[in-house]
């Protein structure tokens, strides 16, 4: 039982991250801008919230400075995303090229400052964010063992945002409006809505999320930031299509590659896995082999939003 | 310093930019032709990596081969890079699945296959060193006298193949009625069905062509024979990367990608003297991509340009009417 929930626990620290930041790319696509700057993003909210941490860590410790490098991440992500919203709206520019840029200007960036900063580029800190457990709710049995013990606050966090997004995407008005923006822009336009506000709320929204899925990352997975989110945002990027733009398939996508990925990098410690004596390798090949199998059965039907990827051009018939 | 950097060395520095533009080129004009038959091409990195895997083996084991070695190498490379994008065209033509990601799954796959085929492998691997062991001789480039004359380089003919490939993938793309259909299927897949176009085929066989280019451009670099080796790390590589951002500077004109391709390595290299005054390297990385941000705002220049002309011949045109 104890590797299962071993299991568990390390299925949410993969997943959570893949989960914010596909969400916020969500968002974005369905405002019918394609973001592939999520890399660029994730890299700068957590460049920047890893920055705070090191520095206010003598000052303040655990859940509340956590709380605040999250602020701080959502707003570095957002500042940083402008640029891409800015030049995917504003300019009519190509976003794949202007995601691209910004894919390669954030981790110099990351590492250029932390050089003028510290002299290196690594970015050390202090985790004291990990509950142990959660009072009286970690004393459930099951449940407690499954979700309130050795966790982080952002696990509960990155729920949350799933929670409000399906209710934002589907359920508000400014929800429908960002997806009729995404589907047929024109015909959004000529009800009264406008088409370059709700994109470039797609776009500060995934800017945001993707700057705290940048954080979530890092903090249970190392101590320090080394300029680089170790291409989480191409694979969110990856379980955002795989979820098909959708809050509900988002998770199981993002759910069943966190599985995958929780099993290939602790298969030594579950006896059954370990006695079958596959090499190492495979196990880390696994995750991305089994989505692979899994997206040949059920792309017969995948659509992306009709509109994302091309700029809104108020005269195009 | 950026812009003279490259130059302060003379013959010897030219030879560098020309080495350094061979793999991103290669990597860039795999991009850069995906675009152009409506594909991105993010896999890229790992299409590279298993090229140059595949001519290092054969560079290391069939050194019998003698004269042809290193031409069998290249093929190789080629070859199995061309495998490698086989299955996400397969997938997108025949199950639907989007490119980018059976591509980024594909790098991961590849990166991992690879360190586990040279690590597991005492022929190739080299254990002091956690790396490949060098190639043998006979699989080394031809150096065609180019380290002559671009003395204390490591240039090689891999460049003059990187130049050979673009030519041909140029007259491909503007020359033949293959690649007229390749170029018909990106712009709008049903209406080339319609034409009687092939669509399925050609969207695999423009993925292939795709990641053939990408593993030649890796091939071509650890065939150089300049001390470069496979190392078992668990990081895609660089070159798929840079080949995106070539290819995009290039604006997918293969041409355009050599000039691209030459210019990156040009301030790369240029940036590597900046250390000496303190600072990072990465500081190019910033300039690059300062440029590849402002190169997409430049389609709004040159749509405000065309407006701007045209509205002035519609101006024209109406004073004539006045005054006749």
């Amino acid at each position: 039982m104890t590797t299962f929930y071993f299991i568990f626990q390390q299925t949410m620290f993969f997943m959570i991250p893949l989960l914010v930041v596909a969400l916020g790319g969500m968002f974005s696509e369905r405002s019918g801008v394609v973001n592939v700057a999520l890399e660029g993003i994730m890299t700068i909210g957590a460049f920047a919230s890893i920055l705070f941490i090191s520095i206010f860590e003598d000052s303040m410790s655990g859940q509340p400075l956590l709380i605040l490098a999250l602020v701080i991440a959502a707003m570095a992500g957002a500042a940083f995303s402008f640029f891409h919203a800015y030049a995917s709206i504003n300019m009519k520019a190509d976003q794949v090229i202007s995601g691209t840029a910004l894919n390669m200007f954030a981790p110099a960036l990351a590492i250029f400052i932390g050089r003028q900063l510290n002299g290196v580029q690594q970015i050390q800190f202090t985790n004291t964010f990990r509950i142990a457990s959660v009072p009286i709710l970690g004393d459930i049995p099951v449940i407690g063992d499954l979700f309130f013990k050795n966790t982080y606050i952002t696990t509960y966090i990155g729920l949350a945002i799933l929670a409000i997004s399906a209710i934002v995407l589907y359920k508000t008005r400014f929800g429908l409006r960002l997806r009729a923006c995404g589907e047929h822009p024109q015909a959004a336009d000529s009800v009264g809505i406008n088409v370059y506000k709700m994109r470039y709320c797609g776009v500060l929204i995934s800017g945001v999320l993707g700057g705290i899925g940048g954080l979530i990352f890092v903090i249970p997975t190392s101590t320090n930031f080394n300029a680089t989110v170790a291409g989480y945002g191409f694979l969110a990027l990856a379980v955002l299509i795989f979820g098909q733009w959708r809050p509900v398939r988002i998770l199981l996508a993002a759910l069943f590659f966190g599985l995958m990925k929780a099993i290939a990098s602790s298969y030594s410690g579950i006896p059954f896995l370990n006695g079958l004596g596959i090499s190492s390798t495979l196990y880390k090949m696994i995750p991305y082999i089994a989505t692979l199998v899994v997206l040949t059965f059920t792309s017969k039907h995948s659509q992306a939003p009709r509109a994302s990827g091309t700029p809104y051009d108020k005269g195009a018939r | 310093m950026i812009l003279t950097g490259a130059l302060t060395h003379g013959a010897k520095g030219i030879g560098q930019i020309f080495y350094y533009a061979t793999p991103i080129m290669m990597t860039g004009l795999s991009v850069g032709f995906a675009f152009k038959t409506g594909l991105f091409n993010i896999g890229a990195s790992g299409q590279f990596i298993v090229g140059a895997f595949a001519s290092v083996y054969i560079g290391i084991t069939m050194s019998a081969l003698g004269q042809v070695h290193w031409l069998v190498a290249v093929l190789g490379s080629l070859i199995a890079g061309g495998l490698w994008a086989l299955l996400p065209g397969i997938l997108k033509a025949y199950a639907n699945v989007n490119e980018v990601i059976s591509c980024i799954m594909m790098n991961y796959i590849g990166m991992y296959a690879v360190n586990s085929l040279v690590k597991e492998n005492p022929i190739l691997f080299d254990q002091a060193k956690n790396q490949s062991y060098s190639v043998a001789q006979s699989a080394v480039l031809p150096k065609l006298g180019l380290d002559q004359l671009f003395a204390g380089s490591s240039i090689n003919s891999g460049f003059l193949i990187a130049i050979l490939a673009v030519i041909i993938i140029h007259i491909l793309l503007n020359k033949t009625v293959f690649g007229f259909e390749l170029k018909a299927v990106g712009l709008n897949h049903e209406a080339s069905k319609y034409a009687g176009v092939n669509e399925k085929r050609n969207i695999v066989l423009s993925m292939v062509i795709a990641g053939a280019l990408a593993g030649l451009g890796g091939g071509l670099l650890y065939l150089a024979g300049s001390g470069k080796h496979i190392e078992v790390l668990e990081v895609l590589a660089d070159e798929g990367f840079t080949g995106m951002s070539v290819a995009l500077l290039g604006l997918s004109n293969p041409i355009g990608i050599l000039v691209a391709a030459l210019f990156i390595a040009y301030i790369t290299e240029g940036g590597f003297y900046l250390q000496l005054f303190d600072f990072a390297p990465e500081i190019i990385d910033i300039i690059i991509a300062v440029i590849i941000y402002f190169s997409a705002l430049s389609l709004l220049f040159q749509h405000l340009i065309t407006r701007i002309t045209t509205r002035k011949i519609i101006k024209d045109n109406s004073k004539e009417e006045i005054t006749s």
